[in-house]
């Protein structure tokens, strides 16, 4: 089943006078557990993509559909809505409030949920999801008692605590040294395989895409390869530093 | 559970600074301690200033008897006979507007102590009520007399602080005799000192007295008989009155003594000078008119229409007085009240629109969470409303400590009032939300792209 369609998205940015066309018609199909790499150099327009594909933002034209539900017509409201329920976001710099614990970071989404939790339903949630991802022990820590790969593990238990069936990562491992990175690649690939949640990363490392298994390119603007990282890999060593 | 852990968040994202959220706070603080004392301290004054007008007489009503005519002549104020001390009793009865009545008769004669002698400028036979509707309980000396010195006429009188002067050359007359119009008084108290009225009239120049005593012992009727008009008709100068008989003869066949030992006729009709009647509050002084006229005419048995056989009077001047003082005390503490809260509601916006940019990637992550722009709007606004009724709380115990001290240390008056304490939680909230509404809608309407990109 494809969980996501694009239909040639095109986004333009007005500045002033002139328009900056940013995307220039992507059309893509994602299926329901895909674990997806989004890669290209600095404006490429992948973040851009992002935004579109985790309802931040509006395509100038195209379509959208997610679940089977267009969303580039959604009100503001709806689309936030949309982000609480079916969304995750894991973003570079964790994004955790500072001098809150992990266990009120991670239940923070809860509050704008339309379900309507008990404090101690959203806690016991909460704790749950911090145990999925190792930090049991760790409940009541501020961000600035945890590492960097212990923090990223909280912002995906935060991302995670609506049950959403898509995980968007935004370079999830540009803070963490090379070993904290593989294990948070490594709880993606367990996540994506043993959860069936869609994961889609972007990223400009090839090594982080070589744990997709499927890496898009994006050149300019358009989709520039599209096919899993075997065929995708001999191409980046050249251009990675 | 959703304004609760709204509430929540706001405390919680407080105490992330909590040396900044105190500072914040303390514009609201002082400016709702300010306000408190201000109130309390100004509604004690504004009490005892009451006290102080009330006590020269704002809440008295003064009712005298109406004008008696006969062929055309007109005897002058007070000179019909219709008010009686069951009036009195009846006013203090059936009017909730009044709080206390007292009949009063006057006179003015000589009195004499020793080998003094003296002119009192009145000569109050009245009821122990009376000090009390004059405001005047507390004796220099010695007691006040009692309803049973005035149900048996007893020959006892409280006198002002002059007639101490003149008769006793100022040593403590309490337990001497003196004589008023040949008949012997004892003095039981003295009156603590009032000074002139408002129209120059020694009111220390005064004997208290039982009315019955006076009424029935000094003058043998009330000073309105014993005016030209009724002592004229008394006096039997009038040449015509052998034309004219002012008798007439007896209707029914005179008693004979047995007959009036058995049925004794009817206690005698006793006419006094004026009532007067103190009303529960000034505000309720054109209230008590009202019901002590009604009271009247059903008393004397006044047709619809006949005109009233008695005058009320108020101190209409000095309730004016009362009022544009207490009006101007009140506006005075309302100004300052505002100005402070203003400039603490300011500050409020200052460091909330501080707080917003602050916090911008925290409301970009929120918002991309699944937060909606009202999410934001009210978790800001709650933060600020928390923030001012903090601020308020501190504000009331600041306020009320501030005047408690005063009234400790200056012994001015104070008076708790829980009015403005709640007048305070709401104006503090009020300030939260109206200072808080700009930065909570500016932190709304932030773009979630943005908001989540900014350093």
């Amino acid at each position: 089943m494809e969980l996501i369609t694009l239909r040639s998205i095109e986004k333009t940015y007005q500045m002033g006078d002139i328009a900056v066309p940013v995307l220039k018609g992507i059309s893509l199909a994602i299926r329901q557990g895909e674990l997806v790499a989004l890669t290209g150099s600095s404006g490429s327009g992948k973040s851009t993509l992002m935004n579109i594909l985790g309802c931040l933002d509006r395509p100038t034209a195209g379509e959208y559909w997610l679940e089977g539900q267009e969303t580039s017509t959604l009100s503001t409201d709806e689309r936030a809505l949309l982000r609480n329920r079916k969304l995750g976001f894991v973003f570079q710099s964790f994004n955790l409030l500072a001098r809150t614990s992990a266990i009120e970071n991670v239940a923070m989404p809860l509050s704008y949920g339309a379900e309507d939790l008990s404090e101690r339903e959203a806690r016991e949630r909460a704790a749950e999801m911090l145990g999925k991802v190792g930090l049991a022990d760790r409940l009541d820590h501020h961000p600035s008692q945890l590492s960097g790969g212990q923090q990223q593990r909280v912002a995906i238990a935060r991302a995670l605590i609506n049950h959403p069936p898509v995980l968007f990562a935004d370079e999830p491992t540009g803070n963490l040294d090379s070993k904290t990175s593989e294990e948070v690649l490594q709880m993606f690939e367990r996540l994506n395989t043993e959860d069936g949640i869609t994961i889609i990363m972007v990223t400009h490392d090839p090594k982080v895409a070589g744990h997709a298994k499927r890496v898009i390119r994006m050149e300019d603007g358009v989709i520039q390869n599209d096919a899993p990282p075997a065929e995708s890999n001999p191409e980046t060593p050249g251009g990675a530093p | 559970m959703r304004v609760y852990s709204t509430a929540r968040t706001a405390f919680r994202a407080l105490r992330r600074n909590p040396m900044r959220a105190m500072l914040t706070t303390l514009g609201i603080v002082i400016g709702v301690g300010a306000v408190i004392a201000m109130m309390e301290i100004g509604a004690g004054s504004s009490t005892a200033l009451k006290k102080t007008i009330a006590s020269m007489g704002a809440n008295v009503l003064v009712i005298r008897p109406g004008t008696a005519s006969s062929g055309g002549v007109s005897f002058g104020a007070g000179s019909t006979t219709t008010l009686t001390p069951e009036d009195s009793q009846a006013i203090l009865r059936e009017c909730p507007a009044i709080s206390n009545a007292t009949p009063m008769v006057r006179a003015r004669v000589q009195v004499v102590y020793g080998n003094r002698n003296w002119v009192p400028n009145a000569i109050y036979g009245t009821t122990p009520a009376y000090l009390d509707v004059q405001d005047w309980s507390i004796l220099a000396e010695g007691e006040p007399f009692s309803d049973r010195d005035v149900l048996n006429g007893n020959r006892v009188c409280i006198l002002g602080k002059t007639l101490v002067r003149e008769l006793f050359d100022g040593t403590s007359p309490v337990g001497k005799e003196i004589r008023i119009k040949n008949i012997a008084f004892r003095v039981i108290g003295v009156l603590t000192p009032k000074g002139a009225n408002m129209m120059g009239f020694d009111q220390d120049d005064v004997i208290l007295a039982p009315w019955t005593t006076i009424k029935y012992r000094v003058t043998g009727a009330s000073l309105s008989t014993s005016n030209q008009s009724t002592a004229a008709a008394s006096d039997s100068v009038n040449t015509l009155s052998n034309l004219y008989p002012a008798t007439q003869g007896d209707l029914y066949p005179k008693r004979s003594s047995v007959q009036e030992a058995n049925n004794p006729m009817p206690v005698r009709f006793a006419n006094i000078d004026q009532i007067m009647a103190a009303a529960a509050s000034s505000a309720e002084i054109p209230l008590a008119i009202e019901q002590v006229g009604a009271v009247l005419r059903e008393r004397h048995r006044l047709r619809a229409g006949e005109p009233d056989d008695f005058n009320i009077r108020d101190m209409a001047e000095l309730t004016k007085t009362l009022s544009t003082t207490t009006t101007l005390m009140t506006n005075l503490l309302l100004a300052v009240a505002m100005i402070s809260l203003v400039v603490g509601g300011v500050g409020i916006m200052n460091i909330m629109l501080v707080s917003v940019t602050e916090r911008t990637r925290e409301i970009g992550l929120r918002m991309a969470v699944g937060a909606r722009g009202k999410d934001i709007l009210r978790q800001f606004l709650v933060e600020a409303v928390v923030l001012c009724l903090t601020g308020g709380a501190m504000g009331i115990v600041l306020g009320h400590g501030g005047s408690l001290l005063v009234k400790l240390l200056l012994k001015w008056p104070v008076e708790t009032s829980p009015a403005a304490i709640a007048a305070a939680v709401l104006v503090s909230a009020g300030v939260g939300i109206i200072f808080g509404f700009y930065p909570a809608w500016k932190a709304s309407r932030l773009d979630p792209i943005e908001a989540l990109r900014y350093e």
